[in-house]
């Protein structure tokens, strides 16, 4: 085995491992928060256990695991509780009934912690925050064949098996109430209707997100945690609109940000850190953050890029379309040519009319002579049927929507750009609301 | 390691009757003063941004708005460490935190508006993503050999035993601005908080206001950091506001009240952290507005808990109360009285509430018991009718004038017959008497 392999092994295999699978089952969950509205019931949670932690250590006086999954769970179950109790008892904004329990429950927590230091407990509140990645390092056995024995195994960090344990437990219950989670999420009416009491999974989710993050707090910290639970789904939501591909997007987002996270804090440049660290578990955060960024600048369905240029392409063949329609009414009038100075008022101001002639040229929709624009054949036919399809809505709005006749121009003017079906003659018996004639489908 | 003995094992000596006044009463010393008068500026000033933080549904953007100055303070740290200034001097610091803090609220707003993400996932994000990129700043500062990076954690926590005299007046300062400029546009930020359409139509420009409120929010969280630790101080912003809601519906007694809670729980906790050994002035100031909270949830009057349930109570034993004289004036022609057992069952409650009901009732004069049998006096009877009337008289009504299929009728006739005014009443006779004829 080379050494630089040794070396990774021994000093990063296990805090990236730690770092992967807490973010894979927060991400996970986090679907199901952020579904619910509910993505800072995760930050109440993983700010609230803290008193449950200090709690169970301080009065076990060990760091016994078990002991402290218990006070955390403990607490956080009193949180959730006491939310609730907050919101229905005292009327109290959602928002603020959390921000008062969780900080109250945290603030508890900070002034255990500082009694319990005086008593020489080694608990330090920093790393509750932004746990304690870097101390997961082992000592590998040195030859490759020398990893399958008993002995490597008893080597691995107990933080690993937890975390492991955690995922199974996590994706277990996701895959086996998917269907529960779901319909509970997207209408608790209809959910209850199905006998699946939308508040028992509801409580059973907030206790899974509890254990989480107790699972998680010695390895990575909160930080990772609220991150975690939040960031991934929410970039999974802007590239995905169902929640099987949202809840697989998030799971490889989440690893995603676990990995390039650790990368980045590993490779940051000596001489910014001067043989110190860089906090991994902030890193992974961070990176998470960027993939949101990410997410809603370049999504290909919801980021903003293709959000502009679907607008700008909307905007544009209006413009054109106004055009068409504008030269229709001219040569209704008598006059089969109109100037661009006629045309420009009826499809916006100057520039917007030259690029929509542009593009009516470019299309053979339009001919110009002599600076005289007229309608082609292809131009014709498709002014027709805008003039038809506004005409119609006039007489379908007038007879079946009941609007005043002369209120009705302005809608048309919008729902002629549609690709709406158009009304059926039935449903506008008595035609054009100003007596022009309408032109006849194809 | 030692092993830790009980939390209730105060191993310093209680401060004394005497120092305990001295410090309440301000004389324990310029800087302890300094910091208790610090504290509660800083309490009174939040109490009153925080009431319309509140009103404005702001809770947890302020929570996220004070995780996002850590990056702020770090930079701000480093810059100024780099070009040789004090990098420790508060001034250097808030302004950072100030930045970064507007900075996160604007990540929030841009990704509520330009993106599908709701309100509390944009928020989550900002927090964690932002408190990350602190920590790996911190994480970055604290390999600085220099070591005067000691220090910056105690934002994150709070410490209130570093902090100096000028540190206190700056906080102090601070709030006394926020204050007066929230006082001095109490008009507006009334209008917007509770008409934001009015207010715009009215000619406020209601994203100036929500704008001055965020300034405001910025400028207690920045000058609380110190005290109560970036974690803690959302804390004194949200918690006497909503304490304050439970005890008046008006706006000017809320920011009144939430601001003498916040002014208090400030006081209390700089107080108790200065005389006791390993109180973090931010925690106590928590958990006293935290216990203030509680008070005001159960005891306020009309809108407390306690208040709450006396009232529904109430209600509910005089709609049960009806209920059974109604049947008992049902029962009025039958030989024998019915059985308190019989009632029960046909009301479908315990046997031994019914029996309960009865018995007040027979205090009253309207209820006679007999053995386990029951039945109304006179005056029972009379009021049973009345009720017996009002429920026949609603049935009529929901059947003719509300559309509602009859089988439908009876279930939502039990809930409002004891709601009906004599008013209203005497409007439904005249009504059906005209349909009748």
């Amino acid at each position: 085995m080379s050494t630089d392999m040794y070396l990774f092994l021994s000093g990063d295999l296990f805090p990236l491992l730690a770092g992967i699978l807490a973010a894979l089952f927060c991400g996970l969950l986090g679907n199901h928060l952020i579904l619910r509205q509910q993505s800072m019931m995760g930050d109440a949670i993983s700010h609230a256990v803290l008193p449950g932690l200090v709690g169970a250590f301080v009065l076990s006086g060990s760091r016994n695991p078990a002991i402290m999954f218990f006070g955390a769970a403990g607490s956080a179950i009193v949180t959730v509780v006491l939310i609730q109790l907050v919101r229905k008892l005292g009327r109290v904004e959602p928002g603020a009934a959390m921000g008062v329990i969780f900080s109250v429950m945290f603030a508890l927590g900070v002034l255990l912690l500082e009694q319990a230091q005086a008593d020489g407990v080694d608990l330090d509140p920093s790393c509750v925050l932004y746990g304690q990645l870097e101390s997961l390092f082992w000592t590998p056995p040195r030859e490759w064949n020398e990893f399958f024995s008993f002995s490597t195994f008893n080597e691995i960090p107990r933080q690993i098996w937890t975390l492991l344990g955690t995922n199974i437990a996590v994706i277990g219950f996701m895959v086996l109430f998917f269907k529960e989670l779901r319909v509970s999420a997207f209408d608790p009416g209809i959910s209850s209707s199905q006998g699946i009491n939308a508040g028992v999974i509801r409580f059973v989710l907030m206790l899974f997100v509890a254990g989480a993050s107790v699972a998680s707090f010695e390895a990575v910290g909160s930080i990772l945690v609220i991150a975690m639970l939040i960031c991934p789904p929410a970039a999974a939501r802007l590239l995905t609109d169902r929640m099987g591909p949202q809840i697989i997007v998030s799971a490889v987002l989440a690893v995603a940000s676990a990995v390039f996270g650790y990368v980045v804090s590993a490779n940051i440049p000596e001489a910014w850190v001067r043989g110190g660290s860089v906090n991994a578990a902030g890193m992974m955060a961070v990176m998470s953050g960027v993939f949101v960024a990410l997410a809603a600048i370049f999504s290909p369905t919801h980021g903003s890029i293709s959000k502009a240029r679907r607008r700008r392409a909307l905007t544009k063949k209006i413009h054109l379309e106004d055009l068409l329609s504008a030269l229709f009414r001219f040569r209704e009038s008598g006059q089969p040519a109109a100037s661009a100075q006629q045309l420009a008022p009826l499809v916006g101001h100057q520039r917007v009319a030259r690029i929509a002639l542009d593009d009516a040229i470019a299309g053979e929709l339009v001919v110009v002579d002599a600076g005289m624009i007229s309608l082609t054949v292809s131009g014709y036919e498709r002014a027709a049927s805008l003039i038809r399809k506004h005409r119609m809505w006039e007489g379908y709005l007038v007879d079946q929507a009941g609007m005043p006749a002369d209120h009705v121009h302005p809608v048309a003017e919008r729902l002629e750009h549609l690709s709406s079906p158009v009304p059926k003659e039935a449903d506008a018996p008595h035609g054009d609301q100003h007596g022009k004639p309408i032109p006849p489908a194809n | 390691m030692g092993a830790p003995t009980s939390l209730t094992d105060v191993h310093d000596a209680m401060p004394s009757f005497d120092e305990i006044i001295r410090t309440l009463t301000l004389q324990g010393g310029f800087n302890t003063t300094s910091v208790i008068l610090g504290t509660t500026l800083l309490g009174l000033a939040a109490g009153v941004v925080g009431a319309f933080a509140l009103l404005r549904k702001r809770s947890l953007t302020a929570d996220a708005l004070s995780h996002a100055t850590l990056p702020g303070i770090c930079i701000a740290f480093m810059i100024a460490q780099s070009i040789g200034m004090a990098s420790r001097s508060m001034p250097v610091l808030m302004s950072g935190a100030a930045i970064s803090g507007v900075i996160g609220v604007a990540c929030i707003h841009l990704l509520i508006t330009k993106t599908r993400l709701r309100e509390d996932a944009a928020i989550g994000i900002v927090l964690s993503v932002f408190f990350g990129a602190g920590v790996v700043l911190l994480s970055v500062i604290q390999t600085n050999p220099s070591g005067s990076a000691a220090g910056l954690n105690h934002f994150i926590y709070g410490q209130t035993a570093a902090m100096t005299r000028a540190d206190s007046i700056t906080m102090g300062v601070i709030a006394i601005v926020a204050t007066l400029l929230a006082l001095l546009m109490l008009k507006e930020l009334t209008l917007v908080c509770f008409n934001d359409g009015f207010a715009q139509v009215t000619g406020i420009p209601v994203w100036v206001i929500d704008s001055i409120i965020l300034a405001l929010i910025v400028l207690v969280t920045v000058s609380g950091l110190q005290a109560v630790g970036l974690i803690l101080v959302v804390a004194m912003l949200i918690i006497p506001a909503a304490a304050a809601r439970f005890w008046t519906q008006r706006l000017w007694k809320l920011v009144v009240l939430s601001m003498l809670i916040g002014a208090a729980s400030g006081y209390i906790g700089a107080s108790i952290s200065a005389l006791l050994p390993r109180k973090p002035a931010g925690s106590v100031i928590v958990l006293s507005s935290g216990g203030l909270f509680l008070l005001s949830m159960f005891l306020a009057p009309s809108r407390g808990v306690l208040a709450t349930t006396i009232r529904q109570a109430g209600i509910r034993i005089k709609i049960a109360n009806d209920h059974l004289l109604e049947s008992l004036h049902e029962h009025a022609q039958d030989a024998t009285p019915p059985t308190i057992k019989a009632l029960a069952h046909a009301q479908g409650i315990h046997p031994l509430r019914l029996r309960i009901l009865a018995l007040m009732l027979s205090m009253r004069g309207l209820v006679r018991i007999k053995d386990t049998r029951a039945s109304a006096t006179k005056s029972g009877l009379a009021r049973g009718a009345r009720v017996a009337r009002n429920h026949a008289l609603w049935e009529q009504y929901l059947i003719t004038y509300a559309d509602i299929a009859p089988s439908h009728v009876d279930w939502s006739v039990d809930q409002v017959e004891h709601v009906l005014s004599d008013d209203l009443i005497a409007e439904l006779e005249r009504a059906l008497a005209g349909d009748a004829r």
